[in-house]
C-alpha cells in the first residue's frame, strides 16, 4: 500500500518533477551534445505534463461544447487555456530541436566530434 | 536521400494512404472550430504526408519541395496571420480583433471566419517549417 | 566531475517534492488555474468566438497575439535552419 501522503495528485506532480530532474541531469552531466539535446526534450515534456495535469477537473469532459449549448457550466469542461499554451509549446519545441540539430551538424562538420571535452580541446588548439 | 526506402509493400501502402492523409489534414484544419484539431495539428499531418512520400519513394516521386518554396510557404503563413490581424486596425478595431471585419455575418461568425483564416495561415507555416527542417537535415546527411 | 551535478539536483528535487504537497489537488474545480480566466472562456467562448472547440477559440481568438508570436518563432526557426545548413552545403556539393 502507498503511504498516506502519496495521493494521486502528489504522485503526478512528483512524476513531472522526476522528469524535470532527469532532463536537467542529462543537460549538465552528459558530455555528448546530442544526448544533451535529448535531455532538453525530456525537460520540455516535464513542463507539458505539469501544465496538462493542472488543466484537469474531476468529472469534467473535453473542452468541445455542443453547438446548441446555453448556460454552459465551467465545471463541466476542463480548462482549455493550458491545452492551448502547450499546443504552441510542442510546436516550438519541435522547431528548436530542428535548429539545434542543424547546429550540431555544423559543429560535427567543423570539428569532427560532438563530445564536449574533445570539442573544448579542439577549441583551445 | 535520392533513393527512398521503397519496397513494393511500402510503395503500395504509401500510395494508398497519401490521399487520405492529405484529405484528413485539410479536414483537421478546416474543422478545427467544431472538433479537436486546428492549424498546428492539420499542418503537421500534411507535412507528415509529404515526408512519408519522400521517405518511401525518394526524389523520384517528384514530391520534393525545394527549400526556397518551403520558405515562401512559411513566410506566407506568418504573413496571412499578421495580415488578418492588421485588418482589425484598418477597419477601426484593435490589432487581431476579428470582430471589426466588415463581413455580412453574425458577430460570432465574423470572429470565427477571422480565426479560420488565421488557422489556415498557421497550417501553412507549420507545413513549411517541418518540410524545411526535414529537407535541410536530410540534405546535410547526404553531403557529410 | 560531472557526477557532482547530482548534489544540487537532489537539493532541487527535495524542494520540488516539498512544493508538490502545497500545489492544488489535481482535478480540483476550485484550483486557482480553473477559477480566474478560464470560466469566462468556457462559459462565453462559443457565443463570442463561434468555435465549439474551446481550445481553438482560445488559441486563435482570445490569445491570438500569443499564437502570432509563436508563428513568428517557428518562422524564425525554419529560416535559421535553412541559413545554418541549407545554402552552403548545396553550394559545396555542386
Amino acid at each position: 500500500m502507498m503511504p498516506e501522503f502519496l495521493d494521486a495528485s502528489t504522485v503526478q506532480y512528483l512524476q513531472a518533477a522526476a522528469l524535470l530532474l532527469i532532463g536537467l541531469y542529462g543537460i549538465v552531466a552528459r558530455s555528448h551534445l546530442l544526448r544533451k539535446l535529448m535531455a532538453m526534450n525530456i525537460l520540455q515534456v516535464a513542463v507539458i505534463v505539469f501544465f496538462i495535469a493542472l488543466s484537469t477537473k474531476s468529472g469534467a469532459t473535453v473542452p468541445v461544447v455542443p453547438a446548441d449549448a446555453v448556460d454552459i457550466d465551467p465545471a463541466a469542461y476542463v480548462n482549455p487555456l493550458p491545452h492551448a499554451l502547450m499546443l504552441t509549446a510542442i510546436v516550438v519545441s519541435v522547431s528548436t530541436t530542428g535548429v539545434a540539430l542543424a547546429l550540431l551538424i555544423r559543429i560535427r562538420r567543423r570539428y569532427g566530434t560532438l563530445n564536449e571535452s574533445a570539442l573544448l580541446d579542439r577549441l583551445r588548439e | 536521400m535520392n533513393s527512398g526506402f521503397g519496397s513494393p509493400a511500402l510503395d503500395a501502402a504509401s500510395r494508398l494512404m497519401t490521399p487520405f492523409m492529405l484529405m484528413f489534414g485539410a479536414y483537421v484544419v478546416v474543422y478545427g472550430h467544431d472538433s479537436p484539431g486546428g492549424g498546428f495539428q492539420g499542418g503537421v499531418i500534411i507535412a507528415a504526408c509529404l515526408i512519408l512520400v519522400r521517405l518511401v519513394r525518394g526524389r523520384a516521386a517528384g514530391w520534393v519541395m525545394p527549400p526556397e518554396v518551403a520558405v515562401v510557404l512559411l513566410c506566407t503563413g506568418a504573413g496571412i496571420f499578421a495580415g488578418v490581424g492588421l485588418l482589425g486596425p484598418i477597419f477601426g478595431g484593435h490589432f487581431l480583433d476579428y470582430s471589426a471585419l466588415p463581413l455580412p455575418l453574425a458577430p460570432a461568425e465574423v470572429r470565427a471566419a477571422g480565426s479560420l483564416a488565421v488557422e489556415i495561415g498557421v497550417a501553412l507555416a507549420v507545413t513549411g517549417v517541418l518540410e524545411l527542417i526535414f529537407d535541410v537535415l536530410v540534405e546535410a546527411r547526404d553531403d557529410a | 566531475m560531472a557526477r557532482l551535478a547530482v548534489i544540487p539536483l537532489l537539493a532541487l528535487g527535495a524542494v520540488l517534492a516539498a512544493a508538490a504537497s502545497g500545489l492544488p489537488r489535481i482535478g480540483d474545480p476550485e484550483s486557482p488555474a480553473a477559477t480566474h480566466a478560464s470560466p469566462r472562456y468556457i462559459a462565453r467562448g462559443h457565443e463570442e468566438t463561434g468555435a465549439t472547440n474551446l481550445v481553438t477559440g482560445v488559441l486563435a481568438d482570445y490569445r491570438a497575439y500569443d499564437t502570432l508570436g509563436e508563428t513568428t518563432v517557428i518562422c524564425a526557426a525554419g529560416l535559421a535552419c535553412w541559413l545554418i545548413l541549407g545554402g552552403r552545403s548545396r553550394g559545396a556539393g555542386s
